[in-house]
């Protein structure tokens, strides 16, 4: 494999189960050293994508290839250099927390002996040494995900598969996840992850794909994304009623694009504070904010506001 | 080192939460059966000629063997196997790794006849201090009881695999294990049951399971009869193992 080889390339790549159809022709490549993202609202696709990467879902149709190999051939082989995060615990509550470091990593056939060492270290790496002999069962949400992610870097795995590594946790135990991510990425891993927490996605991602239906229906890195499908303010006016139907050219040529909620108008633009007068003026809302512009307005604007289930 | 065997240490590793409460068990049970039965129900039974040729307690006590090798087999072939895919996902962690669907059901395997070894092996010795074995022969018992207990470990698994809710084995144990213990020759012989049954109690695989481990520890068993059972039992064991790479594949890797 050269330097330059993506360490995963994806050309029309089609998973169905029966009649649905999960991913529906998807191409993409993440590249070594990469954090890469798939961005998507329930029932995207995501899940299913990461399965096939991991080797543990067949490829229907279209080519898939991890570190040059095939999944359908090669799954011990790929799966011996990846580490996985999947989206439901697989831990043994019963057991303690550095034994399941352990027996994961023998798994992987690494001996009892240099898996003592490496257990410490990576519990250490993930704050849990002092529930090192405790059983797994009492620990919180956010110290299982964590010893989940140690568990996944026992083999020293060259890509991270992280299947909505923060879902369910509370605002704390996030950070701390993002922070043990954050320093992997500093150390060169590959990092693929899946997540519909927009603020996740952008500190975390170099690029993203977003998903919707199964297809892709954009790529690219966060602010990217950002500039080309949104705008770099917006201007947020409530209202204490119905908001009042109104088109953008109320504010002449400084707003790209008006959204009409039940009590909320958005409108997006370069320059925020410039609106808030004659915002006040023409409509009269109960309040106006103005922030910076995130990836939860793009991928809104691309897969809807309608609930998916 | 094959790579199942590391899924049999995860087995093993979960083993040794419940294993002094597992050991003490494993030889009560075959004290209390056989001082209950060979000495409490076998001294009426005894009364007057021996009608079975030998002793109660020596006839039972390899019944007694047999069955305790199917109840174990089958016990460790079904609840866990449902967890391990639904409850704690164990299967799942594994097969993240490079263990394939074959190392996770050989490493249960493997396991499972670990337990039955072990339960069987307490058992002989037992019955060995209650001078009940009659022949070089019983040492024999042993493996025969670990078959016995593959060839219900290996097709329970592959049921358990595919089943999709737990209630499955309360018609396992309730329709298929009980009746078994109870029917296939362990306290009695079949030839007592009435034709259609008796048939039936032929055809089932404890039955072959008691009868074998019954002639080797009376020193009764032909070479004929005896391949005769050895034979059912790896039918089973194999279709047993083959299935259950089905219905693992279908429920694990989709």
């Amino acid at each position: 494999m050269s330097a330059s080889a993506p360490l995963i390339r994806a050309r029309g790549l089609v998973k169905t189960f029966g009649t649905l159809t999960a991913v529906d022709g998807i191409d993409f490549d993440v590249q070594p050293g990469e954090a890469f993202g798939f961005l998507g609202p329930n029932g995207a696709g995501k899940s299913s994508t990461m399965r096939m990467i991991g080797c543990v879902s067949p490829v229907t149709a279209g080519t898939l290839t991890v570190f040059g190999l095939d999944p359908s051939r090669d799954g011990p082989a790929i799966r011996s250099r990846l580490g996985v995060v999947p989206q439901l615990d697989t831990l043994d509550n019963e057991l303690t927390v550095r034994e399941n470091v352990i027996i994961y990593g023998r798994y992987f056939g690494l001996s009892r002996k240099e898996l003592r060492g490496r257990a410490d270290e990576l519990l250490e790496f993930v704050q849990l040494s002092e529930r090192a002999k405790d059983p797994v069962e009492p620990l919180s949400g956010g110290m299982k995900r964590r010893l989940t992610i140690a568990r996944s870097l026992v083999n020293k795995p060259d890509l991270m598969l992280l299947d909505e590594p923060t879902t369910g946790l509370d605002p704390q135990a996030r950070h701390a996840v993002w922070d043990r991510l954050f320093r992997l990425k500093q150390q060169g891993v590959t990092l693929v992850l899946t997540t519909h927490y927009m603020d996740e996605a952008e500190q975390l991602c170099d690029r993203l794909v977003i998903m919707d239906r199964g297809k892709i229906a954009e790529e690219g890195s966060p602010l990217e994304l950002i500039r080309r499908l949104s705008s770099r303010e917006v201007v947020e006016l409530r209202f204490t009623n119905e908001a009042p139907q109104i088109q953008a050219d109320v504010f002449g040529g400084h707003v790209s694009r008006v959204e009409v909620l039940p009590d909320r108008i958005l409108l997006y633009t370069d320059d925020g504070d410039a609106l808030v007068p004659t915002a006040h003026d023409k409509l009269h809302p109960q309040s106006v904010l103005v922030r910076r512009s995130t990836l939860e307005d793009v991928f809104l604007r691309l897969t809807g506001r309608t609930l998916v289930d | 080192m094959p790579v199942a065997l590391r899924s049999f240490e995860y087995w093993l590793m979960s083993y040794r939460r419940v294993w002094r409460g597992s050991v003490v068990s494993s030889l009560l049970n075959p004290v209390l059966y056989l001082t209950a039965l060979g000495i409490g129900l076998g001294k009426l039974v005894n009364k007057g000629a021996h009608p079975l040729g030998v002793s109660y307690v020596a006839y039972v006590a390899p019944g007694l063997l047999a069955a305790t090798a199917m109840q174990v087999a089958a016990f460790e072939s079904s609840y866990p196997v449902m967890a391990a895919i639904r409850w704690t996902r164990v299967y799942h962690a594994m097969l993240a790794t490079p263990l394939r669907i074959r190392d996770v059901v050989a490493g249960h395997l493997m396991y499972v006849i670990a337990r039955a070894a072990s339960v069987a092996g307490v058992y002989l010795v037992v019955l060995a201090a209650f001078g009940t074995l009659k022949s070089p022969l019983a040492i024999l018992a042993w493996p025969a009881a670990i078959l016995l207990g593959l060839a219900f470990a290996a097709p329970i698994v592959a049921l358990a695999a595919w089943a999709k809710q737990d209630n499955i084995f309360n018609a396992l144990f309730r329709f298929g294990i009980t009746p078994l213990f109870l029917f296939s020759g362990t306290f009695f012989p079949i030839t007592r049951l009435p034709e259609p049954l008796r048939w039936l109690a032929y055809a089932t695989p404890l039955w072959h399971g008691v009868d074998l481990i019954r002639r080797l520890t009376l020193g009764t068993a032909t070479v004929g009869l005896s391949l005769v059972h050895v034979a059912y039992l790896a039918t089973l064991a194999v279709a047993g193992v083959l299935l259950a790479q089905r219905t693992y594949t279908r429920r694990l890797v989709r």
